[in-house]
């Protein structure tokens, strides 16, 4: 087999998954059934998905057809979800709420990981362990005070009230202290002699040397918050500041289900994720593997 | 940037300072202690309000009377007795539990035969992984519409509509109390089995070859390579797919939440995961006292059972 696409993502999804050795030669058969039963297994675990997009593109007199393919596949859904502006505005709202928390997110979590791996000082030790002892707490115990300090500070129904909780990660602030342990002291002193102030040295020499756990950290953050449900449920009360999942959910109520086009705005709300999976798949791979081995 | 001459000269290196400037008369170290924490006050606030605050806020609500617009009354340990005399608390804390023990061992042997087997597949093997991994992109909310409607009745649901092309009689997926809490599950399992297999895989690369290849030249069969070298030494793998997939399924909500819209945990309450009955208690019925009660038992529940996962698996 030549290079292919498959073996370059192999190669380049992590540093374990770059050791592969050719696997032993077996009997073709037994290779071959086994690669059936897994390529079977995965075509099923995409049905789902496969079923939504294919309705999202039925006319609502085929939707009941267990038939994958559409016999008239349709756009029509679409304009007619996007035309009626709700799901833009939600969409609107996934991206930009998650687009800043992201931003912010990685800006402080490594900002302190770096402080907490690079230097010395009293009390590192200890602001270490508190940050980190945060990820034993479940958000489910912090929404209701949230809620309250919301709604005493007049943060209920706004950009803010939904995105404050999220602007930092106590297991960012711990991956990347792990990835900074990687950065050799010597470069800071060397840009510390060339006159560069703590803040360049981390921005400048520091931050451009784990790229690669910041792409894969900016991944996790940005899906973990496209997708996150319970808080903004909970914050928003007006239509206009539902994110996209909330939206979709709002829907429930409604005593006719029109499936097309609820398969159509699981489609609005699915296909973006799928096409970023499908163009930064080897880093997201990666990018879980060392949160995995880290974390 | 100005430079700054006397601490910038590179014999200044020693912890002997000379006077400078900007910063009179520190040490370097002093300097730098002082740049760790301007780079630490935004956050370390953050933390103190955002997440330290409100913990301790919840705990103490846990012990008051407050339904969000009067006094917040002390009521002692009366939210807690009235949850633990509270027959559907039990049925919650059933349901808590079996969504624990079905979704863990399911999708933890799922996810290594999958991993397990696919380490071994060279041949498109990328687009297989690709395949697993998808669905753990989505959304449980978007997903949940999908498979409660394969769950619908003929002639709406997929699942409904294959059978009975086949001829067996229609099941009752989500509105039966028996089957409605498994249907709900394995929406929940497709969409985290990606996560655990990728992690298995990177698991399994890790073992050394010089492990595989000296049994091999012992000529031992491929059962004992598995279960004396490839499960043993995966420890650390299996302990930290079941810690993080345990604490998933103890906190499910998103998927019950959507899937039995019309009434939220039903039917008669045979769904209904603890955080759903926290946000009812909370934002239906505004009982937050008695709401922060039951996340302080989520709380002790989810470190109770990593501890005990710990420890179990760890010093064997």
């Amino acid at each position: 087999m030549t290079t292919t696409t498959d073996d370059l993502t192999i190669r380049a999804s992590s540093e374990a998954l770059l050791k592969a050795p050719t696997p032993p030669k077996r009997r073709n058969t037994a290779q071959f059934i086994r690669w059936v039963l897994l390529f079977g297994g995965g075509i099923l675990m995409v049905m789902p998905l496969a079923y939504m997009i294919s309705t999202s593109m039925k006319w609502p007199w085929e939707v009941y057809e267990i038939g994958l393919i559409p016999e008239e596949p349709t756009l029509e859904n679409y304009t007619y979800v996007l035309a009626d502006g709700r799901f833009f505005g939600w969409f609107i709202n996934s991206t930009v709420i998650a687009a800043i928390t992201t931003i912010s997110a990685l800006f402080f979590d490594s900002l302190v990981g770096y402080t907490l791996c690079k230097f010395k000082f009293r009390g590192r030790y200890i602001v270490f362990i508190a940050i980190l002892s945060t990820l034993m707490i479940p958000t489910e115990m912090l929404v209701i005070p949230w809620y309250m300090m919301s709604q005493s500070l007049g943060w209920l129904d706004t950009y803010w009230g939904i995105m404050f909780p999220g602007l930092m990660t106590a297991f960012g602030v711990f991956l990347m202290k792990q990835f900074f342990e990687t950065v050799p002291d010597d470069f800071l002193e060397a840009a510390r002699i060339d006159g560069l102030n703590e803040f360049q040295i981390w921005w400048q020499v520091a931050m451009p040397m784990v790229r690669p756990a910041l792409a894969a950290l900016a991944i996790f953050i940005f899906l973990g918050n496209w997708t996150a449900f319970l808080w903004p449920l909970i914050v928003t009360t007006s239509p206009d500041l539902y994110t996209l999942p909330v939206g979709l959910s709002s829907f429930g109520d409604e005593a006719d289900v029109a499936w097309e086009l609820i398969m159509t705005g699981a489609a609005i709300s699915t296909l973006p994720t799928l096409v970023f999976f499908l163009i930064f798949q080897r880093f997201i791979i990666r990018g879980v593997v060392m949160a995995g081995l880290k974390g | 940037m100005a430079r700054n001459p006397s601490s910038d000269a590179p014999n200044s290196a020693t912890a002997t300072a000379e006077p400078a400037p900007a910063f009179g008369g520190l040490t370097i170290t002093q300097k730098r202690t002082i740049w760790a924490w301007a780079f630490l006050a935004i956050p370390v606030l953050f933390y103190v309000v955002i997440r330290f605050y409100p913990t301790a806020n919840a705990m103490v609500l846990s012990f008051q009377e407050w339904n969000l617009l009067g006094e917040r009354t002390w009521a002692g340990l009366d939210n807690y007795q009235v949850l633990f005399s509270d027959p559907v608390f039990w049925q919650v804390f059933r349901n808590t539990f079996m969504y624990l023990l079905l979704g863990t061992p399911i999708s933890l042997v799922l996810a290594f035969i999958v991993a397990y087997h696919l380490d071994q597949v060279r041949f498109m093997h990328g687009t297989i992984r690709a395949l697993y991994f998808v669905p753990f992109m989505t959304s449980a909310v978007a997903m949940a519409w999908v498979w409660r409607w394969f769950y619908q009745d003929v002639p709406i649901g997929l699942f409904n509509n294959a059978l009975a092309t086949i001829g067996i009689p229609q099941i009752d997926f989500l509105d039966s109390t028996t089957n409605a809490l498994p249907s709900i599950l394995a929406p929940a399992i497709w969409a985290g089995l990606g996560f655990q297999i990728i992690i298995f895989m990177a698991g399994l690369r890790a073992i050394p070859r010089s492990f595989y290849e000296a049994a091999k030249i012992d000529g031992v069969s491929t059962w004992t390579v598995l279960w004396e070298i490839t499960l043993p030494l995966l420890r650390p793998t299996i302990v930290f797919v079941v810690v993080l997939s345990s604490i998933g399924f103890l906190r499910i909500f998103d998927h019950v939440f959507n899937m039995t819209t019309a009434n939220p945990g039903g039917p008669l309450n045979a769904t209904k995961p603890l955080v759903l009955m926290i946000y009812q208690t909370a934002f239906d019925s505004f009982d937050m006292g008695y709401a922060a009660a039951q996340t302080v038992v989520l709380f002790v529940i989810l470190l109770v059972v990593s501890l005990i996962q710990l420890r179990l698996l760890k010093d064997r």
